[in-house]
């Protein structure tokens, strides 16, 4: 449409709505105001914390940073590219490391090298845990940083294994010790039943728990570059299989589909002895739980492994210049390390950096919670979070034909060959890419 | 009654105007728009698109996930509807009668709707939580044992058929209210009199003045059953495997998270003809049989 | 009704009250009581109004519930004007294609705009109001329901008035104002209450628009933080979700009478 018929238009509407209209769209030639919208997905304080970090920047530096609260990841991404193609973005988002080749494809976000990297940027990008730099490069440059990134893990009750006769002190280290000692934790009678272990299976969770899973079974499913999973393949169906067995025949977990929200508060009611579940947990764990317990990686075939997973934080194409600087100095400033260590602690997310894991707060924290400091040492057996182009929408295939699995209305060998072919096609328009 | 004072005057459609830009502007414009968008195809990286007829739809007959919406929602309107009307009645007959604490019973009956379905969907998350929620304890209670409602293909969509029953059927009780009040007692007196039984009355005199309000009230429930997905959004977003999935949530799906325009548009079209062919139904059924004074 | 038949009827008609009336009692019931206690049924555990505080403080409520109000009035009071206009129009006056362009417009009554989700949000941004309380209540400001219920009572109003009122020399506004507006308390009652319970409920075209907190209503701002991926705390969840819901209800509470009265008043002629 031509811009004049716009602005008469607008002026008509203006005139009648003008008191309530939020004007959005001019920005100031120098930035001193950024948006970005984050997700809150785990049980800490994120809104708060997210809060204070702006309001200390803004003080420190004098430039306003506005963080909105946009929901779980989905929602973020949904709520973001919206409000872009609408015209008035955020300059930058928190959202799904994952969504990397999505967000791509949508064409609204920039890689970092493009922004202008000095040499201190540089170090800084160098200096994040490797394992959590998966699923943020494609062709060599950097799309997105690490913020708050997590594991996939076990949380266990310590008190419960000593009960059921198992060591509290070494979590089963291959799938079937696992499923023996869940199904040995199990205790359907009583007052106070309890499943010897939870795994969310709910949309957008399911994937990464699956995931997790064919971690531990030292398998990707999908290739770097994002055009194809691998659903069908023989270590997948048998991953799938493992799962369902877990209730099929070990009878340790409740059928069908367990949901995200209700597994940490069933683990602290004592519903559940061990639950799958995000390190982004362990803040709220470790201030809530009346028993001991520890973390572990998922039982491998052979070796234990797991996933990665959480947000990183991506800058938005249609910034200029300015604000994409003035982005890229925030995130430097939100990953510092004392911040980063701070972030940690009161979350429970994984301290990005290894200069975050060393500050003196940091050490004195993990000094009186051991726990803490665990995530590290999974990092090397982890691999990266399914991501693919249309990453959402591959996601729900994958994680309704495992719902149909667990619920027992398909064979996993079935669900996954025709999750495979429905994924097929949604990516076939990628694979010139 | 009205006279028809047809007046003609150049500002009458002036008056029409501004009413009729907005509905036009955004309800038949917008539906046309979409019917002739879903005719064609929107370019993939910068090529293709164009023209493409039927395709979107005979694509949309092969999407699982459509088809399942689909067939979801005729059966969550088949039992949505006639459960909603059936317990208005219900609830009408029983407030109306004079027992003591109806206008307590009424609050409790009617509350539901006064909440936003949101509001509704979260507190029946909570009510259908596995173990320690209210219904898990009841029928634990009663020997079933724990059922993940939410969770379980089989029972997702029966478990969002509850609550939209919850939510709508206390709406729809006050117009059956209404209308009971409206019952000329002269009716019932010369009945009893007569020694007719309260069924037969119920039957052959309450039931057929109730023609308009039932009318009413089932159009009402069709059009919610097809246009209310918020519960749908907040518990089970649309799972496990599609079991609770809905068309319109199917198109929001389509449009907003996978941005795939196509698909939203012929869904839309899709959802637009149910509801045309809803209203056709309901009237050509229930207009024979209605009453009017 | 015979004694036995009448007690049996007040039974069953209690239980059928009460479970009804269950949901809403637990989540009251989880919302007092601290998080511990809130999926337990001991009548001696301990009450508390903590978690409304700690809701009203984890998300912006207060500025939800200023977006609502305002997005509410907004809508309502649009809709009532454009609505009179219109069905005096409608009622009183005969011009070319009324009848076509009045069947045009009930369309609206099947077809509700938001079920037009995308197109809408596409015109809305074009017009450069995405974002914005007024965008959340424009597509609905044509109100066919309300053109229908307003129609149906000018058309019941003696003619003698309004000619009466014409042969005084007013115009045709004048008019309006003078004689159809008055007389039609009862139906803008009825209508405002519906339309304002609508409005107020409405959730998933302003989820689509509205991106911040300046524009939010209760409704999106309570989905966002009841979503199920924060570990869930149904104390906080359940407060969170009467605090939103409170306003209705007691508006509801406090106006019962009017309310039920002015839904039996749009009566089904």
């Amino acid at each position: 449409m031509p811009a004049i018929s716009r602005r008469l238009v607008l002026a008509g509407a203006a005139s009648t709505t003008g008191l309530l209209s939020a004007p959005a769209i001019v920005r100031a030639q120098q930035v001193k105001e950024l948006n970005f919208y984050y997700p809150v997905t785990v049980s800490a304080p994120m809104a708060t914390i997210i809060a204070e970090y702006c309001e200390q920047y803004a003080k420190e530096t004098g430039v306003t940073v506005k963080p909105t609260y946009a929901g779980n990841y989905q929602d973020t991404l949904t709520k973001a590219v919206t409000a872009i193609r609408g015209g008035n973005g955020p300059q930058f988002s928190i959202m799904l490391t994952a969504d990397i080749h999505t967000l791509q494809a949508l064409d609204v976000i920039v890689p970092f090298d493009e922004i202008g990297l000095d040499k201190t940027a540089k170090d800084w990008l160098a200096s994040f845990w490797p394992a959590f730099m998966y699923n943020t490069h494609i062709g060599g440059k950097t799309w997105s940083m690490p913020f708050q990134r997590s594991v996939m893990v076990m949380f266990y009750n310590k008190a419960a294994f000593t009960k059921a006769g198992l060591d509290p002190d070494h979590y089963p280290t291959d799938w079937k010790s696992q499923a023996l000692a869940a199904q040995k934790l199990t205790n359907r009678q009583g007052s106070a039943p309890m499943w010897g272990i939870q795994l969310p299976a709910d949309i957008s969770n399911g994937h990464w728990t699956f995931g997790a899973l064919c971690g531990s079974n030292n398998f990707n499913l999908m290739n770097d570059s994002g055009t194809k999973v691998f659903y069908d393949a023989p270590k997948a169906v048998e991953t799938l299989e493992y799962w369902v067995s877990l209730s099929k025949t070990y009878n340790a977990t409740p059928p069908g589909v367990s949901a995200w929200p209700t597994l940490v508060p069933g683990f602290l009611r004592g519903d559940a002895a061990i639950i799958v579940t995000s390190t982004g947990n362990l803040a709220n764990i470790t201030a809530n739980a009346t028993f001991p317990f520890d973390i572990a990686l998922p039982a491998g075939n052979p070796h234990p492994g797991s996933v990665v997973g959480g947000g990183s934080l991506y800058i938005f194409k249609h910034a200029s210049h300015g604000e994409r600087q003035a982005a890229l100095r925030f995130a430097q400033w939100l990953t510092a390390p004392d911040r980063a260590a701070d972030w940690s602690r009161r979350t429970g997310y994984v301290c990005v950096t290894q200069p975050a894991f060393d500050t003196p707060t940091m050490k004195a924290y993990i000094e009186k919670n051991p726990v803490a400091a665990r995530p590290k040492d999974f990092l090397p057996a982890a691999h990266g979070e399914l991501s693919t182009f249309q990453d959402a929408r591959v996601q729900t295939i994958l994680e309704n034909h495992i719902a149909a699995a667990l619920s027992g209305n398909e064979t996993p060998a079935a669900a996954l060959k025709a999750a495979q072919a429905e994924a097929e096609g949604i990516l076939r328009r990628y694979q010139h890419v | 009654m009205a006279t028809a004072g047809a007046e003609r005057h150049p500002g009458a459609w002036l008056l029409v105007l501004p009413a009729a830009l907005f509905i036009f502007a955004f309800t038949n414009v917008p539906l046309l728009a979409t019917l002739v968008s879903s005719l064609y195809a929107s370019p993939v990286a910068g090529h293709g698109g164009g023209f493409v007829g039927l395709d979107n739809y005979r694509d949309l007959l092969t999407d699982p996930g459509f088809r399942t919406s689909l067939l979801n929602n005729l059966i969550y309107a088949a039992v949505t509807v006639p459960a909603s009307v059936v317990l208005a009645l219900l609830m009408a007959l029983g407030v109306n009668a004079a027992i003591p604490g109806r206008a307590t019973l009424r609050l409790s009956f009617f509350l539901p709707t006064m909440l936003p379905m949101i509001a509704v969907g979260a507190i029946w998350l909570f009510f259908y939580t596995p173990q320690y929620g209210l219904v898990d304890r009841f029928t634990r209670l009663v020997g079933i044992g724990d059922i993940n409602w939410l969770g379980d293909t089989a029972t997702a969509l029966p478990a969002m058929m509850a609550v939209a029953i919850w939510k709508q059927s206390g709406f729809f009780m006050i117009f059956y209210l209404a209308a009971l009040q409206n019952v000329p007692p002269v009716l019932r007196e010369a009945a009893s009199l007569e020694g007719v039984s309260h069924l037969y009355f119920f039957r052959r005199v309450t039931l057929p003045l109730l023609g308009p309000t039932t009318l009413f009230v089932t159009v009402t429930a069709a059009i919610n059953a097809f246009c209310v997905v918020d519960h749908v959004v907040e518990m089970t977003q649309g799972g496990p495997d599609n079991a609770s999935s809905l068309l319109l949530y199917y198109v929001y799906q389509a449009g907003f998270r996978d941005w795939d325009l196509d698909t939203a548009a012929a869904a839309t079209v899709v959802l637009a003809l149910i509801l045309g062919i809803v209203a056709a139904l309901t009237f050509a059924l229930f207009g024979r049989r209605v009453h009017y004074r | 009704m015979t004694a036995p038949r009448r007690l049996v009827t007040i039974a069953v008609m209690w239980l059928f009250g009460l479970l009804w009336a269950l949901p809403l009692l637990y989540a009251i019931w989880a919302a007092i009581h601290p998080p511990l206690y809130a999926t337990e049924f001991e009548l001696r555990s301990p009450l508390t109004f903590a978690n409304f505080a700690q809701a009203w403080h984890a998300a912006p409520f207060a500025r939800y519930f200023l977006n609502t109000v305002l997005l509410v009035t907004f809508t309502v009071v649009g809709q009532c004007v454009l609505a009179t206009l219109a069905g005096f129009a409608f009622a009183r006056f005969y011009f070319p294609g009324r009848d076509l362009l009045f069947a045009a417009l009930l369309v609206q009554l099947m077809i509700s705009p938001s079920i037009l989700l995308v197109w809408n949000y596409r015109e809305i941004s074009w017009l450069g109001l995405a974002n914005t309380i007024p965008a959340m209540g424009i597509p609905y400001l044509g109100s066919a329901l309300g053109i229908f219920l307003l129609r149906q009572n000018f058309r019941t109003i003696p003619s003698e008035l309004d000619d009466a009122a014409r042969l005084e020399g007013c115009s045709l506004l004048a008019r309006l104002w003078k004689v159809y507006v008055p007389l039609s308390r009862s139906t803008y009652v009825a209508f405002a209450l519906t339309s304002i319970a609508y409005h107020w409920n409405d959730f998933l075209w302003p989820l689509v628009i509205s991106d911040s907190v300046t524009t939010r209503p209760l409704t999106v701002g309570l989905e966002i933080f009841a979503t199920p991926d924060q570990g869930v705390q149904w104390s906080l969840v359940t407060a969170a979700t009467l605090l939103s819901s409170a306003p209705l209800l007691l508006a509801f509470l406090i106006f019962q009478r009017q309310f039920v009265q002015s839904f039996l008043r749009i009566g089904i002629r």
